[in-house]
């Protein structure tokens, strides 16, 4: 019987339970016995000039190696000049008008902006000394928030003449709206979070006899060593970069950041070898953050529950630079409409900039904020024409005889049962028994009312499927296997499920393979781990690598047996080859590859599909909400998340639940916070509401599985999904609890305060 | 100054820093790495770990106050390489993902079990209120932890 699709559990887990990982703090080489310690030394002012720098106090406390500023780069080429066209959608350009330094040069634009870093003996002394560097700043005004980066009345780049990166117009044609019975607008807020990984960012670097080792905390090694090694002027050979153990990613460890960047080239500077690991104070300013985006909707259609227009005019909060060019916002138009046919669909854009934390990825990366929105207008329009929620979505799903499915925005979602998923998750939700009782509740005037929300989505997964990603397997003659893959495991399970990939096209049990990731020497060419890509993109790659490696063992055994290619058969039962019809003349994976002149068989291969995959589900949410405290228990959470066959449910479920409980974060709990003067003030665990155990139900989740044609596994992405669907359906049911007393709409994060403040006014206005 | 404890049944005397604190004896001084370090406000439990066998956050606790004291960490959960049942029930139930919270998790349930030994899911979510997992939801992390009960783990 087949591994795949059973139930297999980790392979890593054992070391990671009894001798813990190895994270790069962890990291015991004799390279990095003798390494000192780096500290930061980072602004605690939103915007400010840097009018001088005097580090001469911490060079006299003891176990001071060195202070090095912007000022000690001499050794670093120029950025590239301002080519004049502005962030494109790739990542943003080093150079140019909006370029983000290594170390703030005369200017900082957020707190937390790296000035200076201090290298010493020890981590305590490291701490003292950055107190003691004193930096002298002249405060400029801060701009904190969408709305105020887009007014432009300070500008955080001066020579650009204006804080917006990019504008995309939304379409000004209201005819389709004004042909529309009800039509509903509404401004939404997708508040900025915080990644948040548990482990956070850290580095550590030694430079000797011209080459330099990076370890670092990352999603991808390969682009690591591409950045770092344009940025410091090497090349890429004279680099090798290790990622080790990673404690989470969530987007926010794709590549490599500038604080990373610079440990390698202060290792290099000085000579030293060098270790930074970053504090959760750090992290929680330092760390690229999601989401940020101001949203207005304008949603039409008829009473009879069709939707026929659609409109979404985003303003991206970039942060202070824009790390991921326009991405975001770019994602959130293309999936703006989900997985509704709706004949109308407007989209438009700006980025600007603010003297916030820098924004980039983060778990669904500009789908979440796509999903919300739409998925709150058909909320609201459902709420306006009086029409059960879930009808109205019914009457609007794109019909499955319609794939693939060419969206107004120019998405080809490639297969899906939309309406399917909503039949299935309503039914295991008892949606008809869970209205019934919210109607019991709300006739009784229960304090505690009872809100169901649901959501229906459709997201994109290996956006970025042209390129790929690269395996490598080779059978040794002991008859144990290696797979070099250019994916970048962070708590995934890729080394179980690519040993599964392994046994059961080639009959070596997952005990005899070993899987390797994250070392630019093993493996030059990878793409890495973001955007739910893996399985479809590198375990196709695997699967591609076993098929080759097989094909030439089938060879191999062939000449071996004196038979034809074609009458040599694997038992992958067994892992052994044999002459069909003749069990007697067996050979072992260990004998087919001893035979070879190297001693190994070997496949190198990569794996590109032609565009990206679209996976969908829908989710069912049940809140309480206590209408005297505004405080909202989360009862149950149902899902059907479908990103085709699974390879491993236990994988796969344990992706789903750590996505539902990041979108019930951003729902419920979690936002990052400024003041007027765009100090955080959010910056510790004691502030931020990070999620914990007794905020969340048990989960239950439902079944589906629809392939897709685009790589042979049929597989989609499922690292995101859950977040993408549950955050709408939480504060959907949010809202629904209430919306008997009028309410529409509630921002997130719904707090008590805000659903309190919601419930208050509501009954204000229903008195006067 | 001079401390003297013992970590994982094995004595350790050390001079360190007054402020030294204890996660990093045990990581620098110890060189015992499974026990991490997630924030600097006691908040997230990667730390925690066992001080004559109730669990601590090490992060808040001085070096010097472990002295004299025993000190369990997740290395030292296993008997003969027979893992704890707590550690087979993360195990089994996919209780762990990108592991950096796992070894304080599973200190936090080891004490948490032998305070409790048939606690409620509600009793356990509550009781994992200061260990934060950014991976799993906690729902596997739960169920471990009632697996864990179920076989008589403390």
């Amino acid at each position: 019987m087949s591994i795949m699709g059973t139930r297999v559990i980790r392979t890593e887990d054992p070391r990671l339970l009894t001798a813990g990982g190895v994270y790069v703090d962890d990291v015991r080489t004799p390279e990095l016995s003798a390494a000192a310690r780096l500290t930061f030394v980072r602004s605690p002012v939103a915007h400010a000039r840097i009018a001088g720098i005097d580090a001469s106090e911490a060079l006299s406390e003891p176990g001071v190696i060195a202070v090095l500023t912007a000022g000690d780069m001499d050794d670093l080429a120029p950025p590239p000049p301002d080519s004049g066209e502005g962030p494109s959608e790739a990542p943003a350009p080093i150079g140019g008008v909006w370029q983000e330094p290594l170390l703030a040069v005369d200017t900082v634009r957020y707190v937390g902006e790296p000035v200076a870093v201090v290298i010493t003996d020890s981590r305590y002394q490291g701490e003292d000394a950055a107190d003691l560097v004193s930096v002298d700043y002249d405060p400029l005004p801060a701009v904190i928030g969408p709305a105020a980066a887009v007014a432009d009345e300070t500008l955080l780049f001066p020579a650009a003449g204006t804080n917006v990166m990019a504008t995309h117009p939304v379409p000004a044609d209201d005819a389709p709206f004004d042909a529309c019975e009800v039509v509903v607008e509404q401004d939404i807020v997708n508040q900025r979070v915080a990644c948040m990984p548990m482990e956070g960012r850290a580095t550590a670097a030694s430079f000797t006899d011209g080459k330099l080792t990076v370890w670092h905390s990352s999603q991808n090694a390969q682009l690591c060593r591409f950045i770092v090694a344009g940025v410091l002027g090497m090349d890429p050979g004279q680099i090798r970069v290790i990622v080790p153990d990673v404690g989470g990613g969530f987007g926010a460890k794709v590549g490599i950041d500038r604080d990373a960047i610079v440990v390698a080239w202060a290792a290099r500077k000085t000579g030293r070898a060098l270790r930074w690991a970053e504090t959760r104070s750090e992290n929680l300013v330092g760390m690229t953050q999601g989401r940020a985006q101001l949203q207005r909707i304008k949603i039409g259609g008829n009473r009879d529950g069709r939707i026929l227009a659609y409109r979404i005019d985003v303003i991206q909060d970039a942060g202070a630079y824009g790390r991921i060019g326009l991405l975001l916002p770019f994602l959130t138009c293309l999936m703006a409409p989900g997985v509704y046919d709706i004949p109308e669909v407007q989209t438009g854009f700006r980025q600007a900039v603010s003297n916030a934390t820098p924004i980039s990825a983060y778990r669904g990366a500009g789908r979440p904020e796509a999903t919300a929105a739409i998925e709150r207008a058909v909320d609201l329009f459902a709420a306006e024409i009086g029409m059960d929620p879930a009808e109205v979505r019914r009457r609007n799903l794109v019909a499955p005889d319609k794939f693939p499915f060419q969206t107004k925005t120019g998405a080809l979602y490639d297969s899906g049962r939309y309406e399917e998923a909503l039949d299935k998750v309503l039914a295991a939700a008892g949606y008809d028994k869970l209205r019934e009782a919210q109607q019991r509740r709300r006739a009784s005037g229960d304090v505690r009312q009872l809100g169901i929300g649901v959501s229906a989505y459709v997201e994109i997964t290996a956006a970025d499927a042209g390129a790929g990603e690269t395996a490598k397997i080779e059978v040794k003659d002991d008859g144990t296997a290696v797979v070099y893959t250019g994916s970048s495991a962070h708590g995934q399970g890729h080394h179980t499920a690519w040993a599964m990939l392994v046994q059961d096209e080639l009959g070596i049990p997952m005990d005899q393979v070993t899987v390797i990731h994250g070392d630019t020497d093993l493996i030059p060419v990878g793409v890495g781990t973001y955007g739910s890509r893996s399985l479809q993109l590198g375990g196709s790659a695997v699967h591609k690598a076993a098929l080759e490696v097989k094909d030439e063992a089938r060879h191999q055994a062939a000449a071996m047996l004196e038979a034809a290619d074609a009458d040599v058969v694997l038992d992958t039962a067994t892992g052994l080859w044999q002459v069909r019809g003749d069990p007697d003349t067996a050979l072992s994976w260990a004998q087919v590859a001893g035979h070879t002149s190297g001693g190994s068989l070997i496949a190198d291969v990569s794996f590109a599909a032609d565009r990206p995959t679209f996976p969908f589900g829908a989710h069912v949410s049940v809140v309480e909400v206590d209408t005297e405290t505004g405080q909202v228990t989360m009862l149950r959470h149902v899902t059907v998340d479908d990103a085709g066959p699974v390879l491993n449910p236990v994988l796969a479920e344990g992706q789903r639940h750590g996505g539902i409980a990041q979108g019930a974060a951003q729902a419920l709990f979690e936002e990052v916070l400024y003041d007027a003067d765009g100090n955080p003030l959010t910056s510790t665990l004691a502030d931020y509401a990070a999620i914990s155990a007794p905020d969340l139900p048990s989960f239950e989740l439902a079944a589906s599985e629809t392939p897709t044609d685009l790589n042979p596994l049929g597989a989609k992405g499922i690292g995101e999904a859950g977040t993408i669907g549950s955050t709408p359906a939480i504060q959907n049911a949010v809202i629904d609890a209430v919306s008997h007393l009028g309410i529409r709409h509630i921002d997130m994060p719904a707090t008590p305060q805000r659903v309190w403040t919601a419930i208050n006014e509501a009954r204000k206005a229903g008195n006067q | 100054m001079k401390v003297d404890l013992t970590v994982n049944g094995k004595e350790i005397t050390a001079d360190v820093e007054d402020r030294m604190l204890l996660v990093h004896l045990i990581r620098d001084v110890a060189d015992l790495t499974a026990t991490n370090i997630g924030c600097d406000t006691t908040s997230c439990g990667a730390c925690t770990v066992l001080l004559d066998g109730e669990s601590v956050k090490s992060c808040t606790v001085l070096a010097a106050q472990a002295a004299g004291h025993e000190i369990t960490t997740v290395e030292g959960l296993a008997v003969d390489g027979v893992m704890h049942p707590v550690q087979r029930a993360f195990h089994e139930q996919h209780g762990l993902q990108c592991g950096f919270c796992t070894p304080g998790m599973v200190m936090a349930i080891v004490s948490l079990l032998r305070e409790n030994p048939h606690p409620t899911e509600e009793q356990v979510r509550t009781g994992l209120e200061g260990n934060l997992c950014r991976c799993t939801g906690y729902h596997n992390i739960v169920r471990a932890a009632l697996a864990a009960a179920e076989e008589g783990a403390a």
